[in-house]
């Protein structure tokens, strides 16, 4: 690849266009906030199978037109006769209540009704899990941060981790968006996005400091351009071939998979794109040169 | 980097032959050495059940046993008292303040003390004592509910292993988690909804008399059968304790599912005393705060046997004789957590994980093969062996898979030809201004190698901390794409450098060179 791209050219225009994204999904996560799935949210999720597949999603929602269950929401869920039914009620308050509600459902529609996956999570345990979920993405990054610390300069680590809360902060507002379910893959989820796009970051920022040192008289923008055009069919390549196995999952690993394929393939962008767009222009914001690098290890 | 030494390149093989075989036992049923990937519950089918015990109710009734020896002391030391006072947490009563020290010398003392019981464990005593002018307050101490607490817990695990043990599935787990939680994993059950109900029921059995008056020391309860509302006498002729068996039978007369029971010594002694002097009078048997059944006493009961019939389906009488074998949970259990999946749900997310596998794991390998040729090849069976060894480490550890990490993975296959990808791209720079091949493979290698670790401990950090607060499926996540992240390096810096190595080396006109 011999033509250069001057990517540092758009960076203004990139960061301005990251900064708004970012406002965007935090008014959006302020505002509208993300759509918890029971994990986080406590109560009951239900994924059936109706032998009769004529059953129109409005049959099924009427027949579920129980006071008791609070606020229901039935969808879809793949071939037709599977559905996803969501309920506010917490479903082991009484032992027989799914046994009873199985038979409702199948007497009022009038076809046999399989339940193939029933969660149920109670009160107190989905605010426990919210937390974990919190507490394991922030470890998460505080980990990053101080590895890229011991590994390389601050400004580094602060680069990486801008980047970093940059697309997780994106990936939730377009979670919140598009009203997509967060559960406990989607910690998952976004847990290996952070690894990804460090991983990306890292491999931009080692080839950096490297020429940071080749090149003396360089302006640190243009030596971040030589250093993600040197990388550039890397990072192509990379994300191609993970992005290919993400849609693999994506289209054919079944529904369950879906949520979380979906944020990875998000991250895998947006990663990519910070990696180049957000990461490289911190360094040149802190005015990262040889200097920097040759100052930090006469400490 | 390219000079390999023999015994480095036999270690190498030897290390993924070692897996390849690990990997293949999970082929088919072997009897040699009895090692696979376990399928997770979300795969095979199955219940996890998170259970948290209420101590409360415990806490209270314990405090309530102290009342008549805490009187005792009282009245034995001539310590005049008023007041006395019981409270969900506390026993409050007016004592003269000059009497105090007195008190609280024989409420603490370590030797004999019927009221007080001294914990060796933790060094401290059961209850506190604690005065605010002439009140005193006795409530449990912080190590006195503590040992409540792990002795409930502790005793809990012990009834429900032996519920569902005699409801027969197989490899049950039954964990204590923290210190008020039991976790229940049931792969593969067929009716999760009996063993919640089974699991969830305290099954505490009381015999008791309806009394015809409903006084003080009587209380209204339903009888379950006809919804008639009893009086029954709040006190117990004899409980569940005294129970030593319960089999569900059919009664010879009506034909009607019955449960008979056997008391132990102690019980049928009372249970005959009280039947004979009760004759004509109703004996409730209360389950749980509910009426199962009140039958006239006929006669005197004084074999230990008897029989306890409900209008019983045959399913009812057996699970009930069941909880009543198993005994009484010492304190009400919940259910916090439920996550079922049923077999057939299970069998198609392998099918449709393993499809997936397949499906992503041939566009890489075409990829790479396009992108790279002989050197794509190299890397796809570097690729491949990284598959094996996954699957030979995690039958090794004998690891659960689940759906997430089935896409954990698919996911590594994504990322393990990153480090292929960073060599062969820094080959190529280097290529450029190097004129030797073989030496611009051995930078290429070596300055690589940093980035290459950087890269991937990053994964790894994010793989370890999924692995301590994941729970459930996501773990098995964490596992995969940590173990994948490790073979990764392993395949790519010793069997693709190892084959790259063999070709360079044999082909130092440069003819296979089109990176």
């Amino acid at each position: 690849m011999n033509e250069k791209i001057i990517f540092s050219k758009y960076f203004k225009f990139a960061n301005i266009f990251s900064i708004l994204a970012v406002i965007i999904s935090i008014l959006f996560l302020f505002f509208k906030g993300l759509n918890y799935g029971v994990d986080f949210k406590g109560g009951t999720l239900l994924e059936i199978r109706i032998e009769n597949k004529n059953i129109q999603i409005q049959d099924l929602r009427s027949s579920l037109q129980i006071p008791e269950l609070g606020d229901v929401n039935v969808k879809k869920f793949g071939v037709a006769g599977d559905f996803l039914i969501k309920f506010e009620k917490n479903a082991n308050e009484n032992e027989k209540f799914i046994t009873e509600l199985k038979n409702t459902i199948s007497k009022k529609i009038n076809s046999a009704v399989n339940f193939r996956r029933v969660e149920t999570v109670g009160p107190k345990v989905s605010s426990e899990l919210l937390k974990q979920g919190i507490t394991a993405i922030a470890l998460a990054l505080a980990a990053m941060l101080f590895y890229i610390w011991i590994r390389f300069e601050w400004q580094f680590s602060l680069g990486s981790i801008i980047a970093l809360i940059h697309d997780v902060i994106i990936t939730l507002g377009i979670f919140s968006i598009l009203s997509f379910e967060v559960n406990l893959s989607i910690v998952a989820a976004v847990l290996t996005i952070v690894g990804y796009s460090m991983n990306d970051t890292v491999v931009i920022f080692d080839r950096i400091r490297e020429n940071l040192l080749k090149y003396s008289k360089l302006k640190t923008n243009e030596i971040a351009d030589i250093s993600v055009n040197e990388t550039l069919s890397r990072t192509i390549i990379t994300s191609l071939t993970t992005l290919l196995a993400l849609f693999s999952i994506f289209i054919l690993g079944g529904e369950i998979l879906k949520g979380f394929s979906f944020a990875m393939i998000l991250g895998v962008i947006i990663g990519t794109y910070s990696s180049i767009f957000v990461a490289s222009p911190v360094l040149n914001y802190f005015k990262v040169t040889q200097k920097t690098l040759l100052k930090d290890e006469d400490i | 980097m390219l000079s390999f030494t023999k015994i480095k390149v036999i270690l190498i093989y030897l290390i993924l032959f070692t897996a390849i075989f690990f990997a293949s036992l999970n082929l088919k049923n072997n009897n040699l050495i009895e090692k696979k990937v376990n399928l997770g519950l979300d795969l095979q089918g199955g219940s996890y059940i998170l259970l948290e015990i209420d101590t409360k109710p415990l806490i209270n009734q314990k405090l309530q046993s102290k009342v008549i020896s805490v009187k005792k002391l009282l009245n034995e030391n001539k310590i005049n008292f008023k007041n006395f006072l019981i409270t969900p947490e506390k026993i409050s009563l007016t004592v003269d303040k000059k009497l105090h020290n007195k008190l609280k010398n024989l409420f603490f003392k370590q030797q004999d003390n019927p009221v007080n019981v001294f914990i060796s464990e933790y060094n401290k005593f059961e209850l506190d004592l604690t005065f605010s002018q002439d009140k005193v307050f006795i409530q449990f101490s912080k190590f006195g509910l503590v040992s409540l607490n792990n002795a409930a817990l502790k005793q809990s695990i012990e009834i429900i292993r032996r519920r569902i043990d005699d409801v027969g599935t197989k490899e049950p787990t039954i964990l204590q988690r923290g210190d008020k939680r039991i976790l229940v994993e049931l792969p593969g059950i067929d009716d999760p909804e009996r063993v919640k109900e089974l699991l969830g029921k305290t099954a505490q059995l009381t015999f008791r008399l309806v009394s015809k008056d409903d006084g003080f020391g009587s209380e209204k309860l339903i009888l379950s059968e006809s919804n008639e509302e009893l009086t029954v006498n709040k006190r117990v002729v004899i409980s569940g304790d005294n129970l030593v068996d319960a089999q569900p039978k059919f009664d010879s007369q009506s034909n009607q599912p019955i449960v008979l029971f056997t008391l132990d010594r102690l019980g049928a002694k009372k249970f005959g005393r009280i039947t004979t002097e009760n004759v004509g009078r109703r004996l409730a048997i209360v389950l749980d705060n509910a009426v199962i059944s009140a039958p006239q006493i006929r006669e005197a009961i004084t074999g230990g046997t008897g029989t306890i019939s409900g209008g019983f389906s045959f399913q009812e009488s057996t699970d009930l004789a069941l909880l009543l074998r198993s005994g009484a949970l010492p304190a009400p259990i919940n259910i916090v957590e439920e996550r079922t999946v049923g077999p057939d749900l299970g069998k198609d997310s392998i099918d449709a994980g393993v499809f997936s596998l397949i499906v992503g794991f041939i566009l890489v390998i075409i990829f790479m093969f396009f992108k790279y040729r002989i050197f794509g090849l190299v890397s796809n069976i570097s690729l491949i062996a990284n598959l094996f060894m996954m699957v030979g480490i995690l039958t090794i550890i004998e690891a659960t898979l689940t759906l997430p990490g089935i896409a954990g993975i698919i996911l590594t296959v994504g990322m393990a030809v990153d480090s292929n990808v960073l060599i062969y791209e820094r080959i190529k720079e280097e290529l450029k201004t190097e004129k030797s091949i073989i030496h611009a493979f051995d930078t290429g290698y070596n300055k690589a190698k940093i980035t290459v670790i950087d890269a991937n401990v990053t994964t790894l950090i994010a793989a370890v901390i999924l692995f301590i607060f994941g729970s459930g499926p996501v773990k098995g996540f964490a596992v995969t794409l940590g173990i994948g992240i490790t073979t990764t390096l392993f395949s790519a810096y010793f069997i693709a450098r190892h084959l790259t190595s063999v070709i360079v080396l044999n082909d130092k006109k440069g003819k296979f060179f089109k990176l």
